[in-house]
């Protein structure tokens, strides 16, 4: 054997190119990442080939379960403070100044009015445990009606989404549509996942035009 | 794994003879990768990968009291209905039309839609839901109509006519 030393490459490298790019993805993920607000139910969407994007601000979320119960949701907390305290006045319901903060940071809910005082006064974590019934939209006691009469007073520039899980019955779908074209809302929108444009259809279709 | 290593080369020539130990510039990296990619990891999973999107859809306002409604060639009319089990009956015209069952497959609602609209020039597509169809399905025929690129339909409620046809079809 000769007595020339081998020369041992380090066990140890150099991380630093990889915590830089573990701190570069991280940054972008943590910016990219919007909270997932949670939902009372969870809902399925069907799928579209529609690629139209869900305006970020000033949208109503009308929510349709699985169960064929309804939810309601708005963004932005001054038109919930609003909202909330319109809807008082109609229905005769005082709502004291905490109840409203709660509502404001609320997100979707599905009750009948009568019973929100009651809700807003449970904590968070027994909010969740709560069954919500959903609200009402017969006819003779329609008050996703009024939710949405309030809310565009409150907020004139708001869009009405209806968010639906597949497996929804399309009885509900007609009540919800019959309530908003009554209040002369006739364009709105249906979240929908994507799909792709099935290719032998690419080519013969031009970007989609509004029905006549 | 990053150790500590000796000191630098030129060190200990500080007063005189004594040799201080220098302490290394480097530090041991692997607490913080852990953690970035733990975070990393944390964040990928959360985040979510589509958007969900939109379809608008325009309604027609409610017709007033003595408002006419537009009158069609029932040549022209396609009139889809959507049932139960992800079925879907469609019949052309509207005297003694003979309904046929389709479902929402490549090869079938959209193949007739797209015959449908080559043989009938201005065809108007009336869809009607029965009350045991999903809105998935709704949706779905709502989205043959942009893939068919179809521009003239209307969503219109159910008949006892249709509904008879239907029955017709089942059997």
């Amino acid at each position: 054997m000769s007595k020339v030393k081998m020369h041992r490459a380090s066990p140890s490298i150099d991380m630093t190119p990889m915590v830089d790019l573990a701190f570069l993805l991280v940054t972008f993920f943590m910016l990219t990442a919007t909270a997932r607000p949670d939902e009372p139910v969870e809902v399925s969407t069907p799928t579209s080939v529609s690629e139209m994007p869900i305006p970020e601000r000033d949208v109503i979320t009308i929510t349709i379960s699985k169960d064929n119960t309804v939810f309601f949701n708005v963004d932005g907390q001054p038109t919930r403070e609003r909202l909330l305290a319109e809807m008082g006045k109609l229905y005769n319901i005082s709502f004291t100044q905490e109840q409203t903060d709660v509502f404001k940071v609320l997100t979707t809910f599905g009750l009948p009015i009568q019973t929100l005082p009651q809700f807003l006064e449970l904590s968070r974590e027994e909010r969740k445990e709560v069954k919500q019934p959903g609200i009402p939209v017969d006819s003779l006691n329609n008050q996703l009606k009024d939710w949405v009469l309030q809310t565009r007073l409150a907020n004139p520039r708001v869009r009405i989404a209806i968010k639906g899980d597949g497996d929804a019955g399309y009885p509900v779908l007609k009540k919800v549509i019959n309530t908003l074209v009554d209040r002369k809302v006739n364009r709105f929108n249906l979240i929908t996942g994507t799909e792709e444009m099935p290719a032998e259809m690419k080519a013969a279709h031009t970007p989609a035009k509004k029905p006549s | 794994m990053a150790e500590v290593q000796g000191g630098g080369g030129e060190g200990g020539k500080k007063g005189g003879k004594v040799r201080s130990k220098k302490t290394s510039t480097r530090i041991d990296m692997t607490p913080m990768v852990d953690l970035a990619f733990l975070l990393l990891t944390f964040f990928v999973l959360t985040s979510t990968l589509s958007k969900p999107k939109t379809m608008e859809i325009t309604l027609p306002e409610k017709p007033k009291e003595g408002d006419k409604q537009p009158e069609v060639n029932e040549k022209k009319v396609l009139t889809l209905v959507l049932g139960s089990n992800d079925k879907v009956y469609w019949y052309v015209g509207i005297t003694e039309p003979e309904a046929k069952r389709e479902d929402f497959s490549k090869n079938g609602i959209r193949k007739v839609l797209l015959e449908k609209k080559g043989e009938i020039r201005d065809m108007i597509v009336l869809i009607k839901a029965m009350d045991n169809s999903k809105y998935k399905n709704f949706v779905e025929i709502l989205d043959e109509m942009s893939i068919c690129n179809i521009q003239r339909y209307a969503i219109v409620d159910i008949t006892p006519a249709d509904k008879e046809i239907v029955k017709q079809a089942k059997l």
